[in-house]
């Protein structure tokens, strides 16, 4: 604004806001000399831990960059994103169904899914992966019939009906519905009681209750630990490698028996599973806001509203109120 | 007014409305009660907490019910529309069976679909709103007309900004709960329950989460319903409210009917000893 335009309030208003009002509280900061102090000693750590990686010898670093867009690395990672989304999707629904079957009041379901969540979460991911990787050594044919009886309708070999691919993909997907399961059962449980009522009280079924209602609130608190089951999930694909799914750590593997560049393929590996991750952190952002709507007076602002204010320097508003503090 | 009154600890019903199964309406012409509950019975965990509660209400008529905290207000209000089960007695709204089914001479539970279906028909009102928080003012009440009774979105929208601007709330439509008082919020949980056409609308404690100066809204917009002729049983504090709207007053201690009749008489000529001390200390 233009000095000459200053209205008489507006030049009374600055000149007080050069004194200094008795009031306030003229205090010196309080310093903080060790947050510096270490600071300056992580930093010549990091520094130097990157400089002796840089000049070391036993490092081929051409190997690194050579390998990085790889075509077998690159479908590596396809593949790792493959199986990531799919068992994460798949056992997001089942995780659902057998949250859902545990809260019911029915006894039969109550234990089933009691029974599946004790055993999947119970044994290692590993074993599991290999047992769905040889059940053909366990069950050489898959039948359908009538259960004592010569009666069959079907009949297939185990390993055409699951191959190794296959099989990953369900120990993965069957494994993680377990922990799904509790997820979204805590998730549930954390709706409050009232919303059921009024739920109930303008006629909503059981079922369309629990989707309209109770499971969009349940997101809010099922959505970040479920990122963090995806982060673990994608590098749990690595574990495929035992029954040779050609994912990335496989593919990096294979490489590396060829060309003896272990260190440089696991860096090249470790540096796509990091920038992966990365990536996974901005879908998981954006659903939390989703879900969040309504609960928070005014929405948390994106990553982008915050940079372009860091920029304009001027403050955001991440304050969050509840609506429990309404009444 | 004589003192205490010997031998009616349990109910001292007026002979005005001493729970009727049919009433007479003004023209003298018989109705049937729209709500009947006879002598229901509910205890939790062996502690009975409803012990024979009667109430009839006619279509057309507000019926406040009062009493110390613990009651059973609440409760008897949850067993009307089936949010609790009852033990003992029966409850009927329309001349139908409230949870269950009667053929020939034995009942039946009823399922869960069937129960949903018949509670379209009677709102509730709750103490703490308990609005959906994921959704606006508006998809609050839209949200079981166009789930449960298959509204076409459009005509559900119309209707919705409709009620909303009947509680006075028209320009908050895409509000959050969150966003709005609890004044409002409990207006607007009113617009929910009366977008499904309900012929009986619950209230419990509609005001009592409300700061002071909020309470009047809400109690403008129920004194509206009940002038344009809404069957309703509300569950208050307020006795001016229940003197001023209510057809009925029915006083309730220790899980059993003690006093009804009109508001006049209950309130300002109470006969037993305990809705006199009950008032005394409200009032
Ligand atoms: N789910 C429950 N389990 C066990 N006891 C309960 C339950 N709900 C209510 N009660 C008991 O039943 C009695 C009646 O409760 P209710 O909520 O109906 O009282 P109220 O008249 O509505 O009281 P207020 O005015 O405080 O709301 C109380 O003693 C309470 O402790
Ligand atoms: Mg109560």
């Amino acid at each position: 604004m233009p000095q000459a335009t200053l209205t008489g309030q507006g030049r009374a208003a600055a000149g007080l806001a050069l004194e200094i009002d008795p009031d306030d509280i003229v205090a010196v900061p309080l310093r903080h000399p060790w947050r510096w102090i270490l600071a300056v000693f992580l930093l010549i750590g990091f520094v130097s831990l990157g400089i002796s990686l840089w000049q070391n010898e036993n490092i081929n670093h051409p190997t690194i960059t050579e390998f990085i867009f790889n075509p077998r690395i690159l479908s590596g990672v396809l593949l790792t994103i493959m199986l990531t989304v799919v068992a994460m999707l798949v056992s997001s629904v089942l995780g659902v169904l057998l949250a859902v079957m545990r809260l019911s009041n029915n006894p039969v379901m109550n234990t089933l899914a009691w029974l599946y969540v004790w055993a999947f979460r119970g044994t290692p991911l590993l074993i599991q992966i290999v047992f769905w990787g040889y059940l053909g050594l366990l069950y050489s044919q898959i039948s359908m019939g009538i259960p004592f009886t010569d009666f069959t309708i079907f009949s297939i070999d185990t390993n055409t009906l699951i191959p190794a691919l296959t099989a990953g993909l369900l120990a993965l997907t069957l494994n993680q519905a377990a922990y799904s399961a509790e997820i979204v059962r805590s998730g549930m449980l954390s709706v409050d009681e009232g919303q059921y009522e009024a739920a109930y009280s303008v006629g909503m079924s059981p079922v369309f209750t629990l989707f309209k209602v109770v499971l969009p609130q349940a997101m809010r608190v099922i959505i970040p630990p479920m990122g963090n089951e995806t982060i673990s999930m994608l590098k749990n694909t690595s574990l495929l490698s035992v029954i040779a799914v050609l994912e990335l750590y496989t593919v990096a593997t294979q490489i590396s028996s060829q060309n003896l560049r272990q260190v440089e393929l696991l860096l090249v590996v470790s540096c796509w599973y990091l920038f992966l991750t990365s990536v996974l952190s901005i879908p998981q952002y954006y659903l939390e806001r989703f879900y969040g709507r309504g609960k928070a007076r005014s929405l948390p602002p994106t990553p982008f509203e915050r940079l372009s204010a860091v920029l304009r320097r001027t403050p955001i508003n991440t304050h969050r109120t509840d609506s429990q503090d309404v009444s | 007014m004589t003192g205490a009154t010997p031998g009616t600890s349990n109910a001292t019903s007026r002979a005005t409305t001493a729970t009727p199964a049919t009433g007479l309406d003004v023209r003298g012409v018989t109705v049937e009660p729209l709500l009947n509950a006879v002598k229901v019975r509910k205890s939790y965990g062996g502690t009975p907490v409803l012990k024979g509660i009667s109430l009839a209400v006619n279509p057309g008529q507000v019926t406040c019910l009062l009493g110390p905290s613990g009651s059973g207000k609440s409760t008897f209000l949850r067993c009307i529309n089936h949010l609790e089960r009852i033990d003992g007695g029966r409850i009927s709204v329309g001349g139908e069976l409230v949870g269950y089914a009667q053929r020939k001479d034995r009942i039946f539970e009823m399922n869960p679909r069937e129960v949903a279906r018949q509670r379209r028909g009677i709102g509730m009102v709750f103490q703490r709103f308990n609005l959906f928080p994921h959704m606006t003012a508006l998809e609050n009440i839209t949200a079981a007309p166009i789930g449960v009774r298959r509204i076409s979105k459009q005509k559900a929208k119309d209707r919705g900004l409709e009620l909303l601007d009947r509680v006075g709330l028209a320009s908050l439509a895409q509000s959050y709960p969150a966003q709005l008082s609890g004044g409002q919020q409990q207006r607007v949980a009113i617009a929910r329950a009366l977008a499904m056409d309900p012929q009986l609308l619950l209230f419990d404690e509609p005001t009592s989460a409300l700061d002071p100066e909020l309470v009047g809204d809400v109690l403008d917009v129920m004194r509206t319903l009940a002038a344009d002729g809404m069957t309703m049983v509300v569950v208050t504090h307020e006795i001016g409210f229940a003197r001023g709207a209510a057809d009925v007053v029915v006083f309730m201690d220790g899980g059993v009917v003690v006093e009804s009749g009109p508001p006049a008489a209950v309130l300002d000529d109470p006969q037993s000893p305990r809705t006199r001390a009950f008032l005394d200390s409200v009032m």
